[in-house]
């Protein structure tokens, strides 16, 4: 029963993540049908540079003296760098083929993914980067179940972006705008909503929330690879699917419906397997309800 | 696009300040907290320099001050073209044929293995073309069938000692059947979901034989397998037949030729056959080819299983010519570098996909000094072919825009 509870709250852990990248694919395809495959790289560039700051500043010391404060100007500032990175990737290599077919789109997002990720690795070298240690110790022990606090931050701080991004999206005008232009790009431009800027945004906001992730996942298991935002993009992109793309709840709902299966996979069958479960769940979804648990009707072109 | 020309260099010098921004968080900060800005600036300062040429040639060319160079040279380029065009294809084929006949004598060993390397990857991309140059099928998952093909050799040739030439053929066919396997439940999904669940699939398979320990041996791969074997007339002593086991490398140069043309021919057939123009009616519109009585789903199904073939073909090729295999080899990036190789050549165009495998493999191997850059180039490049030139260096002359891409 322990061991239950215990994966249940590993499992909420790992889905917040999923759902935090998932949020960036399904924003993105809502607006203008494209899967991002380069957004799991805006999640690695997240997690290095959530590494990069980290060291810096326990190299100088403030570390040890205002540690909450570093962790959170570091996730800013992390977020606010992978924002820039998707405006410039969506600049050169998605707005110039807004009008073209979406093959040729894809395939330059998919080079832009191999792109990023050599990049990283050219200037962070190929072998795992070590997080700071000094967040990682240390827990609420329940007698039978354990809380670490890296759990609760990351927690914590998911359902901070997922309330606010809520509120961005449903409460501005921002995010009524970004609403209008993923439902007819043509008429919401004839309203006066500039849909490039409105794109641009989205692309910022997934971005950040993807760095986010990167830089939580970072501290969880305190490394960080070049090619780590491969696997947890397409298991992301899995949750988005599986929620309904283009639905902001569903991708939360899916992401943590994915967490948790690939939890319990490997906690209760067999850690070996434990990435396909994300793939199988995708291909059951796409086969008998390819618009998601949230999804309304898309029309056939779009499945 | 004519700007103003001190608006396009705003632009730039806009463009490039952000580049730095972005670049030297990456370079800048060393792991003991030491900040040096030397390193970015020399990277930012090469990529500075030489997008300021580029747009300053830009620049020109659109004032039209290379009219005079351009101009007699397009001439000259097309009547080139229109003379080339008057000799038949045919000449031009056997050309090829003859110089890559030729190709093994008098080349040292490192020519001959990437000669070798380009016609593995020849047969993949027509493999590929086939599923998405003809019947339009995005799939990011086809390593997975020159994996299947691998295996198969593999383990047929250190279980059961099958000769190569009899496991080709069951490569072939456990490869359409995992493209069945595959293709079957896939088909009922357009585009980009097509996209997603085939690079699924292609993981998936990755990962069986990766932890597949009993069948596969896992990560190590799987050793010892054999090389292919010919009869040989032997004409000392008593005249006989005697086995033969090509180990050398011009022998397997020999044998993965034959494969390319077989593979060569045979797309070519499909291609202008029935079946090819219902592929294409499917790529250019599914509804409307459906209407006109197409069985779209079993000719889908069909494309998945003969791209697969090739695919198996190739693998079984790799695994005799290796001796070994493991998992690495098929890993996603792979399904990537035949993707691009189909893109970057032209999708639907058989010379066009040749071109792109000799491109993608032969500089490379030009440029060896810069092994490290060869994959970012690599993603770079895919991006620049699509912004700059989306039908591919040498485009099919049939290909038309999705209907239900226009709007």
């Amino acid at each position: 029963m322990e061991f239950f509870i215990q994966q249940v709250i590993n499992g909420l852990t790992l889905g917040g993540l999923y759902a935090l990248i998932a949020l960036g694919y399904t924003m993105v395809y809502g607006i203008i049908q494209l899967i991002n495959f380069a957004h799991g790289e805006f999640f690695a560039a997240g997690g290095y540079m959530g590494v990069i700051l980290l060291t810096f500043l326990a190299a100088h010391g403030y570390m040890e003296t205002h540690p909450w404060f570093c962790l959170f100007g570091a996730l800013l500032l992390t977020m606010g760098y992978c924002a820039m990175l998707a405006m410039a990737v969506e600049k050169v290599a998605y707005k110039p083929l807004r009008y073209a077919s979406r093959l040729s789109v894809l395939l330059s997002a998919l080079g832009m993914s191999i792109f990023l990720q050599n990049g990283l690795m050219l200037t962070q070298g190929v072998y795992d980067k070590a997080y700071p240690t000094d967040f990682t110790s240390g827990g609420l022990d329940f007698g039978l179940i354990t809380f670490s606090y890296m759990q609760i931050l990351i927690v914590a701080v998911t359902i901070i972006l997922l309330v606010g991004l809520n509120a961005l999206v449903f409460r501005t005008r921002i995010g009524t705008a970004m609403r209008a232009t993923a439902q007819d790009k043509v008429m919401s431009s004839l309203v006066g909503i500039n849909s490039n800027r409105i794109i641009a945004t989205t692309f910022a906001i997934g971005a950040a929330l993807a760095a986010a992730a990167g830089i939580m996942i970072g501290l969880y298991y305190g490394s960080v690879r070049y090619d780590m935002g491969f696997v947890p993009g397409i298991k992301a992109f899995a949750a988005a699917v599986l929620g309904g793309i283009g639905n902001i709840t569903g991708a939360m709902i899916g992401g943590l419906i994915i967490g948790m299966v690939e939890i319990f996979a490997a906690g209760y069958l067999s850690s070996e397997y434990k990435d396909v479960w994300a793939f199988i769940i995708l291909i059951a979804v796409l086969y008998f309800r390819p618009t998601g648990i949230m999804g309304e009707n898309v029309n056939d072109t779009r499945v | 696009m004519i700007l103003g020309s001190r608006k396009v260099w705003l632009y730039w010098a806009a463009g490039m300040a952000w580049f730095y921004l972005l670049l030297w968080p990456l370079m800048g900060i060393g792991a003991d907290g030491t900040v040096t800005f030397a390193d970015s600036l020399t990277v930012w300062g090469y990529v500075a320099a030489i997008s300021a040429v580029l747009l300053a040639l830009r620049q020109q060319h659109a004032r039209g001050s290379f009219t005079a160079v351009t101009t007699p040279l397009a001439r000259a380029l097309g009547g080139a073209k229109a003379g080339m065009d008057r000799v038949p294809p045919v000449v031009w084929w056997s050309l090829a044929l003859c110089i890559a006949a030729a190709l093994p004598f008098g080349t040292s060993r490192y020519v001959q293995d990437v000669a070798i390397n380009v016609l593995i990857y020849i047969c993949l991309g027509l493999g590929l073309n086939v599923v998405i140059g003809l019947c339009g099928l995005l799939d990011l998952g086809y390593i997975a069938f020159y994996g299947v093909g691998a295996y198969t050799y593999a383990l047929l040739s250190i279980h059961y000692a099958l000769p190569f030439w009899l496991a080709l053929p069951v490569a072939a066919a456990l490869a359409a059947l995992a493209g069945c396997i595959i293709g079957y439940p896939t088909l009922r999904m357009r585009g980009d979901y097509l996209a997603i669940v085939t690079l699924g699939f292609g993981e998936i398979v990755r990962l069986i034989l990766n932890n597949w320990m009993a069948l596969t041996n896992g990560p190590n791969g799987i050793l010892g397998i054999q090389p292919p074997t010919i009869w040989w007339p032997n004409f000392e002593g008593t005249f006989g037949f005697e086995l033969l086991q090509l180990k050398k490398l011009t022998a397997m140069y020999f044998i993965i030729l034959g494969l390319t043309i077989v593979t060569i021919v045979a797309v070519h057939r499909l291609n202008f056959s029935r079946i090819g123009r219902a592929w294409e009616a499917i790529r250019e519109d599914e509804t409307a080819a459906e209407l006109m009585g197409v069985n779209t789903f079993r000719l889908k199904l069909l494309a998945y299983a003969m791209g697969a073939v090739f695919g198996g073909l190739a693998g079984a090729f790799f695994a005799a010519r290796m001796r070994f295999v493991s998992p690495e080899s098929f890993s996603f990036i792979e399904s990537a570098m035949v993707l691009a190789m189909v893109v970057l050549g032209g999708m639907g165009s058989i010379p066009g996909v040749m071109l792109g495998a000799l491109a993608l493999v032969a500089l490379p191997e030009v440029f060896r000094q810069f092994e490290l850059y060869r994959m970012l180039a690599f993603g770079g490049a895919m991006t620049v072919m699509m912004l700059f030139r989306p039908k591919g260096l040498w485009p099919a002359k049939r290909f038309g825009a999705r209907s239900e891409e226009m709007d």
